[in-house]
């Protein structure tokens, strides 16, 4: 009888919300197989397919992809190719420049999280072909593929600002979170030293579409409490440099953070790109609707442009006309991550030309909704995921507290426990789903299990 | 976190804890769990006295689950900022008082068999 029940669900597991609820309905049975793996009823309807799916960049959003398409496919040869041995868990290091946490925490090694029966191809992909449905190695090694889900990340354009040098991150007051976990350390080095003298702190964000738009923020409130706590905020000036007219892309939130920059005080300019830096003078240059306007510094947390890689931008997946041209994230279909001229193509993660967040949690969104449709595909069938641009920033406003924002593409605050945790108060139990289940959250969606 | 899903959970909590961490929690709770309805059939009685020291125990218990949330959260309960966070930290409190009063009134129990 278990067995027909069983078969009933797994015919059913294209509706996997009731499939299961329908497994929790068997009690003691229904529990025993809840444990055998994730997603059970999904990952015992696979499909079997010869397709070969390249994945281009074994990031979060690569090995998300990877295990998704694992999880859903059988006899589908999955190849997996980044040059990087080391895998960083980067929602950490915002943690590790606070002075919580050590740079080990962030990192961690590609090859842990390759689930088995997909093929990790340790290179640097150099070169897109979607015409000729391949793509080219470093070592000029062709790929072909039947689908492509590009994975790539961004490029952390620091050779944009004249002046600036990541080998001196970490000496005279420079400091940049971004780099790597090295340089994220080495930011806190620099950001105490400062908490400890006092001085004009300078802070901003770059003019292009970013990684957690939150963390530039984030990090202006945690140098503001250092400060506090050391009794040196009165010898130190905070100066937040914002490249438009708003502090977070959505409204209600860039509202209450100019409330608390206010309340702190933290001055705010608006429209201003750091355009050059001189290291040695400790001056940043930035470009305002008024000129040049030149700023010393004590200690200055420079987050540089960001843009798609080079072997992406220039290929022709990058959007061919709009803001995101130039940068040249990929075009893809907002909703369905699914490439608008090649429609075997996938962009997930940073790479992706989608409005908002380049986040984790917008991988932990994009990726089940991506690999859907590319698996409806292989069945000849239409998928009807969604993605709704949901993205989340545990914005951290002091040591030991967190406002958890949810938003969408709409700018609608979307939380995930109303009533409970308010988007838009400072809270410990956000603070403390930032710094003990985040991780554990973003290690199982690596692996497929969330 | 659209929709919560009890795989999802064992997963986190298994990348939290670490498998061996986590069964091992596990099986405490559930021995322990049987060992304390064991022994209520056994006595079908409830021992005030030990209740009372067990309890006692307990207090020290909530303490010590509110150190363990603040060492590995890199804050503590003086960051509380709202509702949710005194409702989380009465939580904290009030597994770790009803964890250890069951433990230690259940070992107290079993040790004290003879007498009984």
């Amino acid at each position: 009888m278990y067995k027909d029940a069983l078969a009933t669900i797994l015919d059913d597991s294209g509706k996997a919300a009731v499939s299961r609820r329908s497994f929790l309905m068997f009690g003691a049975a229904g529990a025993g197989s809840l444990l055998l793996g994730p997603g059970s009823a999904q990952a015992a309807a696979k499909i079997k397919s010869s397709a070969r799916i390249v994945i281009a960049g074994a990031g979060a959003a690569g090995l998300a992809a990877a295990s998704y398409l694992a999880n859903r496919l059988e006899g589908a040869q999955i190849i997996l190719i980044d040059a990087r041995k080391e895998h960083f868990y980067q929602p950490g290091f915002t943690l590790v420049a606070a002075g919580i946490k050590q740079s080990s925490y962030v990192v961690s090694s590609t090859r842990e999280y390759v689930p088995g029966g997909v093929e990790l191809v340790e290179e640097r992909v150099v070169e897109f072909d979607p015409e000729g449905n391949k793509v080219v190695t470093e070592s000029g090694k062709p790929y072909a593929y039947d689908f492509l889900v590009v994975a790539t990340g961004l490029k952390l354009d620091y050779d944009a600002i004249p002046g600036m040098d990541t080998e001196q991150i970490g000496n005279n007051g420079l400091g940049s979170i971004y780099h790597s976990p090295a340089k994220a350390e080495a930011t806190w080095r620099a950001m105490s030293d400062f908490a400890d003298k006092g001085g004009v702190g300078v802070f901003l964000r770059p003019g292009t579409e970013m990684k957690c738009a939150g963390a530039p923020l984030k990090y202006t409130f945690i140098t503001d409490d250092h400060l506090r706590r050391r009794g040196n905020r009165g010898k130190a000036e905070i100066i937040y440099n914002a490249n438009n007219k708003a502090l977070f892309s959505v409204p209600i939130v860039h509202e209450k953070v100019r409330m608390l920059f206010d309340e702190r005080g933290v001055k705010v300019n608006y429209e201003r790109i750091l355009e050059s830096i001189d290291l040695g003078k400790k001056l940043a240059v930035f470009k305002t609707p008024i000129g040049p306007v030149e700023l010393q510094y004590d200690f200055i947390n420079v987050i540089p442009p960001m843009r798609a890689p080079d072997s992406v931008r220039n290929s022709p997946l990058r959007w061919q006309e709009g803001g995101w041209a130039n940068d040249g994230w990929i075009e893809v279909d907002k909703h369905s991550l699914r490439h608008k001229r090649f429609d075997n193509v996938f962009a997930v993660g940073d790479v992706a030309g989608v409005p908002k967040g380049k986040t984790a949690a917008s991988v932990k969104w994009q990726v089940p909704v991506a690999i859907d449709h590319l698996v409806a595909t292989i069945e000849g069938k239409e998928s009807t995921a969604h993605y709704n641009g949901y993205t989340s920033c545990p914005l951290i406003t002091r040591l030991g507290q967190a406002m958890l924002i949810e938003f969408d593409y709409k700018d609608n605050l979307t939380p995930s426990f109303p009533g409970v945790i308010a988007p838009l108060e400072e809270l410990w139990i956000s603070w403390v789903m930032k710094t003990m289940a985040l991780k554990p959250t973003y290690v199982s969606m690596l692996r497929g299990r969330a | 976190m659209k929709e919560l899903d009890p795989l999802v959970f064992l997963s986190v909590f298994q990348e939290m804890l670490g498998p061996i961490l986590l069964w091992l929690m596990i099986l405490v709770i559930v021995a322990g769990t049987v060992a304390f309805v064991a022994l209520l059939f056994k006595e079908r009685t409830i021992n005030s006295k030990r209740l009372v020291r067990a309890e006692l125990a307990g207090l020290v218990g909530g303490g010590l689950a509110l150190v363990l949330m603040a060492n590995v959260s890199s804050s503590g309960f003086t960051d509380a900022g709202g509702p949710a966070d005194w409702f989380l930290i009465a939580l904290v409190f009030g597994l770790g008082l009803a964890g250890m009063a069951i433990l230690v009134y259940t070992v107290m129990g079993w040790r004290s068999r003879p007498t009984a």
